[in-house]
């Protein structure tokens, strides 16, 4: 690996070369796609959560003026293969996810019907005209209730509402517990999100009959994945099927998915040979798009005296939902790998069951199973200091490993890359003023106000993964092509929707060329463009995606060296390449760059015997390791004592994510992060009714944090760098929602305490915190 | 987010307007700022089969003074309202308010009649109707009338505005700067969870008080009026008469907040609201 001293873009805050058509209007999203001839679909969406169907009536629909079409799951289910799920757990059970309601509904939202018409406005008419008479059958809601004797069943073919069990355990748990001298338990709640990317989701398929091949656009994180798990559910073979994902508005993981309206619209083109549309409402959206979290954990400390932790203990109930979608199961197994958090400790056990109730599906929402780990075991740091006395910032110190412990393998099995957990703690506390900011409590205290400071030590893990841990495959693909103008193209396996690596990835390749920025495109997000990925989550994409694209560079150096070699007439050995250029050792004078080399390269007159035309390469990455970034948030609240609203004074932020390439991409995404954090802390979150009715479904109901919500932030980093990739890049797009939740609920807690209030579950809505305080 | 199919008339003048209602009866629906109206269409929770879009008449978006009353015509947004100097003067509740109505793409598009026609419980102008006494001027074919504040609100989405009959404007009294606005927003939608509005007549020692956002309809809170009637509004006097603002109130209960923290919500806010406009004497 060379890098280039002279171009140095690596680690500079470069401004963003995908923003000018984002902000001008002028980037194209599924919506903005006009293929001549499209049809346009409406779905029908259950309005209740568990119900039979006992007839669907289509008649007055199909013979609206400007239908085509309207097709119900006795139509679709026999043609569409059934919704997979890549994860896996031993004892999984998982109920049939047909495309369309297959004579019963699990959840409100759930796809019964749908129309295709010449425009959005004949199918949006029709979806009136189609009657559906329903049999509401009872309704699981609470997902502990689900678990009782005599509970209804999500799904009565199951015969339970227990969709999966999954253990982590490690150490000698009963013995640890027995050494206790006090055993300190906590239950937790974690809530229930509803992503709401601003950009809904859409899909627009077009098949070309000719050619019996498919292309499907639509807004999604993983066009790659999609495209090896569709044609099991069409029946068109892979190498048939061109997914792209265009200009994607927001994605947070709900994107991270197959969803079953792009499996009906790929059918849907197939059946009428016709391009077919569909964009997702913003009310389809809340109700029919995975939701994220939704835990409820009984958390149990073993520790001694003097503040030792010796073991943990948790049981969680996970509530999934009605279907498994992608991940869904995987996703609380990444709480349990990571509660142990940046701790030592001896031993952990964590028990996952995993419950089916009449809902929408959760899966990966910013953190995926991380958040919630993050939330648990810093609120047990606190209530561990709390209960025993002792000092939260000491407590947090003494269990740290150091710097020299690394690789460190947790109680929970994984092995932390990289770490140096009390550095960045220590330049939180001084970018807090923390020692003044402690003076300042004391006085605001005084003076009667409920005035908190929270801290958060957060690690999770990123860059996923190794393919051994991973579902269908965790390397990174990527090819990089020198074109004959001595232009650079680069196309990577990853799919950004908003991260930045059309800057950042460029910002690698060209220090790796010694070349300019501008020469360079970054292309991502077409499966006939870039031909294998495995697409962007779990902050994956710079540290695996970036390195691919260096490992292609590679390649290419060494055989332009070759091609350099010959044209100056001097051995293989004695050119070097240095900033772009190839030079003769001894012989500075004698070099050759880019251009003429693309040149020769492709006109192929005047190679070197058995060469090859052309500089291209392609590369796949494979991991040894997932990288475990960390940091320090410390947050100053007020409580408003007579309504319980919640007002961040300070905001501080360490992060971690080892080497940078943009450390302005790395501040906009903690900086989104904790704005996600905010949220779940304070306000977020989705409420089903006792019905199963969605009542969370719209803006006017749902709260996102606003402008005015997010407090001004002192941010700063370490640099840690991880072992796991050339570049030492550990990943940093979900660091902000897993490392500020907890130090918010922190600093609540923390302005609450005096008044003896040990807990309150998340969000820290004002009626709870008010209640709380008057029920003194 | 498609409506339903409905005609659609943008009339050049008042008497156009009111002839189309007459004709058209309850199937229509009057366009004004389209906040509510046009996201409820969307939803299809509205589906007028007639929408009369008010937007090209005349003279319904002013602010003036006429014979020592301020007159807002009933298409005036809200952010006019916030930015005029001639109400920041002579009617200081009324920019205070708008301020704290949604973000300023609503307030640019929101009117101050399309608002109170729509009677949302949960709107912010009510309190300050109330509070100021003012009047709505209606107008039908026969000619315009005046309804007073009290009883211009008559349930959830529901005012003494008959079917035939346009709002084109409110009239508010000149007051001192001894007023204030304060409120509790819902997160999500920004409208308020409880909203109180004071005007303190100094002279005659008496303060007027609406409340929004707690119940059904919107109220004056008459018992905190009365407990402060002829008192120099010191903080006990303040502190004693809030804690009625909520007396004989049946608060609505959501998921935003339940019936009891609305009606401490009424009473903190009414608390503000005082003592904001007692700094202001």
């Amino acid at each position: 690996m060379t890098v280039s001293k002279r171009t140095g873009y690596f680690g500079k805050s470069i401004k963003r070369v995908e923003d000018p058509r984002l902000i001008k209007g002028i980037a194209t999203y599924v919506d903005d796609l006009r293929l001549a001839g499209t049809l346009h679909t409406m779905i029908l969406r259950s309005p209740y959560a568990h119900a039979k169907i006992l007839s669907i009536q289509t008649g007055a629909a199909a013979a609206l003026e400007g239908v085509v079409g309207v097709f119900t799951g006795t139509d679709i289910n026999p043609n569409c293969g059934l919704l997979p799920c890549a994860a896996e757990a031993p004892d999984l059970k998982s109920p049939k996810h047909t495309v369309l309601a297959n004579g019963r509904v699990y959840y409100v939202g759930h796809p019964v019907a749908v129309v295709v018409a010449a425009d959005r406005y004949a199918a949006r008419d029709a979806l009136d005209l189609i009657e559906v008479d329903y049999d509401s059958l009872p309704v699981v809601s609470d997902p502990e209730k689900a678990l009782q004797d005599g509970s209804p069943l999500t799904h009565p073919e199951l015969g339970t509402n227990v969709a999966f069990t999954w253990s982590v355990a490690s150490g000698d748990l009963d013995a640890e517990f027995a050494k206790a001298d006090r055993i300190i338990k906590q239950r937790m709640v974690h809530q229930r999100l509803t992503p709401m990317a601003i950009e809904p989701r859409g899909c627009v398929a077009s098949y070309n009959a000719g050619d019996g091949a498919l292309t499907l656009w639509t807004s999604t994180q993983i066009p790659h994945l999609i495209r090896t798990l569709l044609p099991g559910m069409i029946g068109i073979p892979e190498n048939r099927i061109r997914i792209v994902a265009p200009e994607v508005g927001g994605g947070f993981g709900s994107k991270l998915n197959l969803y079953v309206e792009e499996a009906l619209c790929s059918h849907l083109s197939m059946r009428l040979k016709a391009p077919i549309k569909w964009i997702e409402s913003r009310r389809e959206n809340a109700m029919a798009t995975i939701h994220g979290r939704d835990q409820v954990g009984e958390y149990e400390i073993a520790v001694k005296k003097n503040g030792t932790i010796l073991a943990i203990r948790a049981k969680t109930i996970a509530d999934i939902g009605s279907y498994l979608q992608l991940l869904t199961p995987a996703i609380p197994t990444l709480t349990g790998l990571m509660l142990p958090g940046c701790y030592k400790m001896n031993a952990i056990r964590m028990d996952v069951t995993g419950v089916y109730t009449h809902k929408m599906s959760t899966d990966a929402y910013r953190g995926a199973g991380r958040p919630e780990a993050s939330y648990a075991i810093e609120r047990i740091m606190d209530l561990v200091a709390a209960d025993l006395g002792l000092d939260r910032i000491k407590l947090r110190l003494k269990h740290f490993p150091k710097p020299d412990k690394f690789p460190f393998h947790t109680a929970s099995g994984l092995t932390y890359d990289s770490g140096n957990y009390r550095a960045t703690l220590k330049k939180a506390q001084k970018l807090a003023s923390w020692d003044t900011l402690l003076k300042r409590q004391a006085k605001e205290r005084k003076s009667g106000k409920l005035f908190g400071v929270g801290v958060s030590t957060y690690v999770e893990i990123c860059a996923l993964g190794p393919s051994k841990m991973m579902a269908a495959g965790g390397w990174e693909w990527g090819c990089v092509r020198i074109e004959m103008s001595g232009k650079v193209t680069a196309i990577t396996g990853v799919t950004p929707h908003g991260q930045g690596q059309e800057t950042s990835f460029a910002q690698i390749v060209a220090d790796h060329l010694g070349v300019p920025m501008e020469d360079i495109v970054v292309c991502r997000g077409d499966t006939s463009v870039a031909h294998y990925g495995r697409d962007t989550y779990g902050s994956r994409a710079t540290a695996l995606g970036g390195t691919a694209l260096i490992m292609c560079i590679d390649k290419i150096v060494a055989k332009a060296r070759q091609l350099a070699a010959h044209l100056l007439r001097a051995k293989v050995e004695d050119v070097v390449f240095r900033d772009g250029q190839f030079l003769v050792k001894g012989a500075p004078k004698t070099n050759i760059g880019w251009a003429t080399l693309a040149q020769e390269a492709y006109l192929a007159k005047n190679l070197p015997a058995n060469f090859e035309p052309g500089l291209e390469a392609s590369s796949f990455f494979e991991p040894t390791n997932c990288t475990y970034p960390f940091g320090t948030h410390i947050v100053a609240v007020e409580v408003d004592r007579s309504t319980g609203e919640v007002k961040i004074r300070d905001y501080v932020a360490v992060d971690d994510c080892g080497h940078q390439v943009n450390p302005l991409l790395v501040e906009g995404q903690v900086q989104g992060g904790i704005a996600h954090s905010l949220g779940q802390a304070l306000f977020e979150r989705t409420v089903y009714d006792e019905e199963g009715q969605l009542l969370t479904g719209e803006f006017m109901d749902y709260p996102l944090p606003r402008a005015k919500d997010i407090p001004d932030y002192v941010m700063g980093s370490t640099v840690t760098p991880s072992p796991s990739n050339p570049m030492g890049i550990k990943g940093v797009g979900e660091a902000g929602t897993i490392g500020a939740t907890p130090a918010i609920a922190n600093a609540v807690m923390d302005a609450l305490a005096p008044l003896g209030i040990r807990h309150l579950d998340l969000p820290l809505l004002p009626e709870k915190i008010w209640r709380a305080i008057n029920d003194r | 987010m498609i409506p339903a199919t409905f005609d659609y008339f943008r009339p050049e003048t008042l008497d156009e307007a009111a002839a189309l209602l007459a004709q058209h009866g309850e199937d229509a629906k009057l366009l004004a700022g389209g906040h509510s109206l046009l996201p409820s269409m969307k939803l299809r929770l509205a589906q007028p089969r007639v929408v009369i879009d008010l937007g090209r008449i005349p003279g319904l978006n002013s602010i003036r003074e006429s014979s020592g009353k301020i007159v807002v015509g009933a298409m005036t947004t809200h952010r006019e309202i916030e930015l005029s100097s001639l109400l920041a003067e002579k009617c200081p509740l009324l920019p205070e308010v708008a301020t704290q109505i949604g973000d300023v793409q609503v307030r640019n598009r929101g009117t101050i009649g399309g608002s109170l026609a729509h009677a949302d419980p949960a709107a912010d102008w009510p309190a300050a109707i109330l509070a100021l006494e003012a009047e709505m001027v209606v107008f039908n074919r026969g000619g315009e009338r005046r309804i007073a504040a009290e009883e211009f609100f008559v349930d959830l989405f529901q005012t003494a505005i008959q079917p035939d009959e346009i709002l084109v404007g409110i009239r508010f009294p000149v007051t001192s700067r001894a007023v204030a606005y304060s409120k509790s927003a819902q997160k999500a939608s920004g409208f308020a969870i409880a909203g109180a509005a004071v005007v303190v007549h100094a002279r005659n020692r008496a303060v007027r008080i609406g409340i929004t956002g707690v119940s059904a309809r919107p109220y004056r809170a008459s018992a905190t009026e009365k407990g402060l009637k002829g008192k120099p509004l010191t903080q006990e006097a303040i502190s004693a008469a809030a804690v009625s603002a909520a007396d004989g109130i049946d608060p609505l209960n959501d998921i935003h907040a339940s019936n009891e923290y609305r009606r401490h919500l009424a009473l903190v806010n009414t608390l503000r609201a005082l003592e904001l406009a007692a700094s202001r004497c």
